[in-house]
């Protein structure tokens, strides 16, 4: 990256005596020449490899995962009828609440045949098949309905459900009539069903925030799973990780560059600081299990344990990079300090550690980018699992209640059975890519903006 | 810096009530990977129908998860290890050894094991023998027990196609792979006679034959996954040739891209399960720390609503993902509610 510019072949050099001519190259130059034309074939080469990889990578997460984005949902107007949820009928919300889901299931299947009903759609389907269209999680949304507005009893309302995870699938392309031949969770005639209600204008997918902000689901309605609250999860570890690796890295590396003694320890010091820097992550997990959860009692799945273990591996980053850019100060801007009387701690905090902050900075948005996509000690600190479902309701809980995070999330999924997880591990990726990009760029601006070169 | 201030002041309070916090408020959950769908969904299904928030359900295998529900007793240690197996004596002595005594063994059903190769590939009728002739370490041939010489599904049955032997087993953390060992390789060593000879080279002695028997080869034929059933599914997806071991409800989620084989002529269904007719299946269990009835809010609930018929019963969810449902169900649920515990003497 040096601005000056080269020359694009150099000139043919003549012996004076030689009968050469200036204009003619001789061998040798012609040699030289080629081989820096090969060289820069090589680069070119080297880059449209990398390119191409990126390309191909790209693609493929996008194409993969943005059906996730996307859900399909269905439209249905449900009788909530007082004879199933209120038997007593005095709309008291703790009977209210003994009615378990499986109580609202029969609406769904009553919704249905008056719907076909009034309608005039012609299916053989007995109601709960045709109810096996929708997510099961149906009953739980009316539920959640009628316990936040029991005057809803008694009334007709209209809901839109997530359609199951097959329907949905059949949507998107993903399932066709001939992959569900030996598929038990749905046939045919539902997929027949599915069509007459497209025509009706009942079922229709379109952009799905909850896939970006809502909570993970179990096995059997992967239609709502979303990452909203692994990314609190991810959320509460960087602050742990910013709060305490910060401080702390800036904290040595000063006191390393600037004030401690050049000795045989503060070598060590630093071989070890690059070290820790190498060490495979998974190491930093084992440490965490260890010290934090067997030792000192910190809850398991806890965001506060996996910042935790996150700083330790970010805090080599931050440090290394920290004493790059107090390196980069240059000593006349010290010895000026030293010279008009400053102190020694003055002249590093009033003048060489403002000069360095956009380096710091930089560093430590690598570092906490880094971070963020880390998965390997997630796993033994208990964040990867059915974990991230319940969204927390203070800083005290966010930091201390059971969570995953993003990474965590993605790899959970990628490992469940049905393949409509797969494509929202795909989704994942990409919301992960884009805070991650969002995180780099960021760095980069900062160091083109305040970076001083001397 | 006012804010850089606040949250490391609210950090460090964190961290300080942290170590003294107040009761866990949620269940902990871990354990066997097969049984996870089905803690997961009635975990979500607990958390939608309770007051108490929902269960928190960790995965890693059968025996990572007891060896993590015998480390203790105490808010820091897990509630309910879930299990493919039944608890081993060394584990049940383990955690007494760490106060883990009162321990609740729930069955929760049965879970068919299958195997299934590529769905555009050959289909195929297994026996238990076909399976001890295909990936033993040794086999029997005139008498005598000799290093595995077949290549080829055709030389372990004449019926198969001219394939290449190449399987993918759960490795040996899975719970898995010990329903695998015990009720394919070892019935097949014992139908092909391998048994009987290997015991009498092992002067009678039961215990190192079986142990003998179900040693697999190790030439790569056979290949143990460490994984989950995702990973054995994209080993089939590379090679075409590979038939896999897996969990009738992981099968039955990916029926487009599998084909399912028979055992002894039955194709694995919930129902060939529940009557017993299809041999390889496993109960499932999870197991409850008595020690913490009472002190983490919700786990009786969650025991005693894992259990429950429109649960557990066969037209419940369960069932619905694939698990076959115990028809001694009635007599686990009163199991759970007495708080029966394992050696029971209460």
């Amino acid at each position: 990256m040096t601005d000056a510019t080269t020359p694009s072949s150099v000139p043919a050099m003549t012996p004076l005596s030689g009968k050469g001519s200036l204009l003619v190259q001789d061998a040798r130059t012609r040699k030289r020449n080629a081989a820096e034309k090969r060289f820069k074939a090589y680069g070119v080469v080297a880059i449209s490899i990398g390119m191409l990889m990126l390309i191909i990578l790209v693609f493929n997460i996008i194409s993969r995962g943005t059906g996730a984005f996307q859900q399909t949902f269905v439209t249905l107007e449900v009788p909530l009828l007082a004879e199933k949820l209120d038997k007593k009928g005095n709309r008291d919300p703790n009977d209210l609440r003994k009615v378990s889901t499986f109580g609202y299931a029969p609406l769904l299947r009553t919704a249905f045949e008056d719907k076909i009903a009034q309608n005039g759609i012609e299916t053989e389907l007995s109601p709960k098949a045709m109810a096996g269209i929708l997510s099961a999680g149906a009953p739980a949304q009316l539920r959640d309905f009628v316990l936040a507005d029991p005057s809803m009893i008694g009334t007709t309302q209209q809901f839109e459900f997530l359609a199951s995870s097959r329907v949905d699938g059949y949507l998107k392309g993903r399932v066709s009539r001939d992959s569900i031949a030996n598929d038990k969770n749905i046939s045919a005639e539902q997929l027949d069903f599915v069509d007459k209600l497209i025509e009706g204008g009942s079922i229709e997918k379109r952009f799905n925030l909850a896939f970006i902000i809502g909570a993970d689901s179990s096995d059997a309605r992967p239609e709502a799973a979303g990452m909203g609250v692994s990314m609190i999860g991810s959320f509460f570890m960087m602050l742990v990780v910013l709060a305490l690796a910060l401080p702390i890295g800036v904290a040595a590396s000063i006191y390393l560059e600037e004030f401690a003694p050049k000795n045989w320890l503060t070598d060590i010091i630093e071989v070890n600081i690059s070290n820790l820097a190498a060490v495979p992550s998974i190491v930093f997990g084992i440490l965490g299990l260890a010290v934090f959860i067997n030792y000192m009692h910190l809850p398991t799945s806890a965001p506060l344990v996996g910042g935790l273990v996150l700083t330790l591996m970010t805090l080599p980053t931050i440090i290394i990079s920290t004493r790059a850019s107090l390196k980069a100060v240059p000593p006349s801007i010290r010895d000026a300090a030293l010279g008009v009387g400053a102190s020694k701690m003055q002249s590093v905090f009033h003048h060489v550690l403002p000069l360095a902050a956009p380096g710091i900075l930089t560093g430590t948005i690598i570092g906490l980018a880094q971070a963020l996509g880390e998965t390997a000690p997630l796993l033994l600190i208990g964040m990867v699992g059915f974990i991230a479902s319940n969204p927390p309701d203070s800083i005290a809980s966010g930091l201390l209640d059971p969570n995953s995070a993003m990474p965590a999330q993605i790899y959970e999924w990628a490992k469940r059975a049905d393949p409509a997880f797969y494509e929202r591990a795909w989704g994942g990726i990409i919301i992960l890519l884009v805070f991650l990009i969002t995180m780099n760029t960021i760095a980069v601006i900062l160091r083109r903006r305040f970076e001083r070169r001397w | 810096m006012s804010f850089v201030k606040l949250t490391t002041s609210a950090l460090a309070i964190a961290a300080l009530s942290a170590t003294t916090a107040a009761a866990r408020d949620q269940v902990q959950v871990a354990g066997s990977s097969t049984v996870l769908p089905y803690a997961s969904i009635v975990a979500e299904a607990f958390g939608e129908n309770f007051e108490f928030p929902t269960p928190v359900v960790e995965s890693g295998g059968s025996s990572a998860g007891l060896k993590r529900f015998c480390e203790g007793v105490g808010e820091n240690t897990i509630d309910v290890a879930n299990a493919s197996r039944r608890i081993k004596e060394k584990e049940v002595a383990a955690c007494a050894e760490n106060g883990v005594t009162d321990i609740i063994e729930v069955r929760i059903g049965y879970d068919g094991i299958v195997f299934a190769s590529d769905i555009a590939g050959n289909s195929f009728e297994f026996t238990p023998s076909d399976w001890f002739l295909a990936l033993s370490d040794t086999i029997l041939v005139d008498g005598e027990m000799v290093p595995n010489p077949n290549t080829n599904w055709n030389q372990v049955n004449t019926a198969f196609p001219d394939q290449p032997i190449q399987a993918f087993v759960p490795g040996t953390k899975h719970g898995t792979r010990e329903v695998f060992e015990d009720k394919v390789i070892l019935a097949g060593c014992e139908e092909t006679g391998a048994f009987d000879v290997l015991k009498a080279a092992n002067g009678d002695d039961k215990k190192a034959a079986e142990k003998a028997c179900i040693a697999l080869r190790t030439d790569g034929k056979s290949v143990d996954i460490d994984g989950d059933y995702t990973e054995t599914l994209a080993r089939i997806e590379s090679n075409k040739d590979g038939i896999g071991v897996f969990g009738l409800a992981f099968y039955e989620n990916n029926t487009d891209k599998l084909q399912v084989a028979t055992m002894g002529g039955i194709t694995p269904s919930t129902e060939s399960i529940a009557t017993g007719e299809y041999p390889v299946s496993r109960p499932l269990f999870f197991y409850i720390k008595k020690a913490h009835i009472g002190v983490i809010p919700g786990l009786k609930e969650y025991a005693e609503f894992f259990v429950a018929d429109e649960i557990a019963g066969p037209d419940g969810p369960l069932s619905e993902y694939g698990l076959v449902a115990d028809p001694k169900l009635e007599e686990t649920q009163s199991l759970v509610s007495e708080e029966a515990v394992l050696g029971g003497n209460s």
